[in-house]
């Protein structure tokens, strides 16, 4: 390998070289991520085609691949079983109200300890940041408990308030953000009157706008695919989120493989479909919130 | 004109946060020491017990069972799942159509631990399993890999690293992104070659970014459970059974909140203790620009 690709844009030599050797290897590359990204989406495919099955193409050997007939009856079954409209509306509504108060109280916490100098600052901040170390199933069964006092078992806010009032990475990456506006664009505020709200709102919420997509995407994924907590928490099934009502679905047809399929892919499919629109902006701001954490 | 009282202003921009930190993580932190000492059942009277539940976690031989199936896992999910995503990432890095192949290797990242513990289920039935009717076209005879307890954890892993390589290969990418170019320049001029550049410039600069991920990745599998939950119920013969699960079913299931809490505790500095090290040890490995 003492051809080295890395470099056609640095010497001119490359120009001679031999295109076939250097296409060779971009192309092989190209065949075997092909083939990886293959595996990766796989899974995905072979859930929607066992989904269309019916019991008696499922268990056939050597697999089936195209459904034949076409089921869709399994999807209607399946809609019928258990309350998933209502599952959607649950993890809907929840992840909302959980995502957008994350973004005003973990944005206002992180603009105070980036640039107001109160006291105790320093403090809280390390106490944030040591509480990003805390396994949740530590605090697992003293919530529960104190849900339990709430009375808010088996009720939505047992997943809202937590989630909405307490994210201490968020408020760590919004912080590191605002550290990095320049102060300059603040001081004219300042020398016109503008308090602390005022800059708050009309300074830094505008300029941190791409950390706040990032924190948004972090904490939907977060939220939506939540199954620890409702799993605890909630035990009605007309208040179940899409997870764990897919899991009790599980448990009602376990060995009745195209139904359970078509509830995975009911429960799936529009996350996937706002994952193929929006993927640029979800893997870039997955990509900021690592990357700054 | 509100500057001239940071103290009042500072607090009230943080009291939101500052509420839900004391109430959802703080208070229930120190509750949790508080219970770890009680044999509180959930129901009836507690009483102060010492440190008989940590004794009893140490005599119990479900907690070793859990211990060992958590390491067995990281063992497997640490090295293999970080060497693919850097190898994909370092792969990507330098082809184009990246944006397109970034859109494929994601996707698993956004679904949920229940819909690809389902997924996995049918993939890996050991009977009517794709899998092992592909391996059989290799004259491979699959095994059953959710129902033997020698390859369930295995399986585990194998779903949580195609589950997590996204995750790990977007945050490599993002750290291959904040290499200069200028480097692999003048490793050029002096004649270096792939091999080379990669030992000596990818390698040491992306050490900050494999040493996030390592911590991450060591992280979540300490608290490996869902995916043991969803597909086998900690079995077959509990050979699934992870920490996490223990802490899980002795509180939710047995309603043995003092020994789950001590558990948890123990769950707590074990990953206090391995991340410290890891700090402790990161500059022997980790090469920060200056």
């Amino acid at each position: 390998m003492k051809n080295n690709e890395n470099t056609v844009n640095v010497s001119t030599k490359t120009l001679t070289k031999p295109l076939s050797k250097f296409n060779l290897s971009k192309f092989s590359l190209h065949i075997i991520l092909i083939l990886g990204a293959a595996v990766m989406v796989f899974p995905f495919v072979w859930t929607i085609l066992s989904s269309l099955k019916g019991m008696s193409q499922i268990f056939v050997i050597p697999p089936q691949w195209i459904p034949d007939p076409v089921l869709w009856s399994n999807y209607i079954d399946s809609l019928l079983a258990m309350p998933f409209g209502l599952a959607y509306f649950n993890s809907f509504y929840i992840t909302v109200i959980i995502v957008l108060s994350t973004l005003i109280t973990a944005s206002m916490a992180a603009y105070a300890f980036a640039r107001i100098n109160f006291k105790g600052a320093n403090i809280l901040f390390i106490l944030f940041l040591a509480t990003m170390m805390i396994p949740k199933q530590v605090t697992m069964i003293p919530l529960y408990l104190v849900m339990d006092k709430l009375g808010w078992l088996d009720t939505h806010l047992s997943l809202i308030v937590p989630g909405a009032l307490f994210n201490a990475f968020a408020v760590f990456l919004l912080r590191q953000f605002i550290l990095g506006v320049p102060r300059e664009l603040e001081e004219a505020a300042i020398m016109d009157g503008a308090g602390y709200g005022r800059i708050y709102w009309f300074i830094i919420l505008p300029l941190i706008k791409p950390a706040l997509a990032a924190i948004a995407i972090f904490t939907f994924l977060q939220a939506w695919n939540n199954f620890l907590d409702p799993l605890i928490y909630l035990n009605t099934p007309e208040k179940f989120t899409v997870p764990i009502l897919l899991n009790s679905f599980k448990g009602l047809y376990t060995a009745n493989w195209p139904l359970m399929m078509a509830g995975t892919v009911i429960s799936v499919i529009p996350v996937l479909l706002v994952y193929i629109v929006a993927q640029k902006q979800i893997i870039e701001g997955v990509a900021i919130t690592g990357m700054k954490g | 004109m509100d500057r001239s009282r940071p103290n009042l202003w500072g607090f009230l921009f943080i009291s939101p946060q500052l509420i839900g930190l004391l109430f959802f993580s703080l208070i229930p932190l120190v509750y949790a020491f508080v219970l770890s000492f009680t044999d509180w059942n959930g129901f009836a009277e507690s009483s102060f017990v010492g440190l008989a539940n940590y004794i009893e976690q140490f005599k119990n031989p479900d907690f070793f069972t859990a211990i060992i199936n958590t390491v067995y896992y990281m063992i497997l999910v640490v090295p293999i799942g970080i060497a693919i995503a850097m190898i994909l990432a370092i792969s990507l890095n330098k082809i184009t159509g990246k944006g397109i192949y970034r859109v494929f290797f994601f996707m698993p990242v956004v679904t949920s631990s229940v819909s690809v513990g389902i997924i996995f289920m049918w993939i890996l039935n050991g009977d009517f399993g794709i899998l092992n009717q592909a391996l059989s076209l290799f004259g491979i005879d699959g095994p059953m890999w959710l129902t033997d307890t020698k390859w369930v954890i295995p399986s585990i892993a194998l779903l949580s690293i195609w589950w997590g390589l996204g995750y790990n290969m977007v945050i490599f990418l993002a750290g291959l992104q904040g290499i200069s170019k200028s480097y692999y320049e003048a490793a050029s001029i002096d004649g270096a070659n792939a091999f080379q550049k990669f030992r000596h410039i990818t390698l040491p600069l992306l050490t900050p970014t494999t040493f996030f991920v390592t911590i991450m990745t060591i992280i979540s599998s300490f608290q490996v459970f869902d995916q043991a939950f969803v597909m086998t119920q900690g079995g077959p013969a509990k050979a699934s059974y992870t920490i996490v699960f223990h802490i899980y079913d002795q509180a939710f299931v047995d309603f043995t909140m003092g020994k789950s809490s001590a558990a948890a505790i123990i769950l707590f500095f074990v990953i206090l203790i391995f991340t410290l090290v890891q700090f402790k040890l990161q500059d022997r490995w980790v090469f920060y620009e200056k």
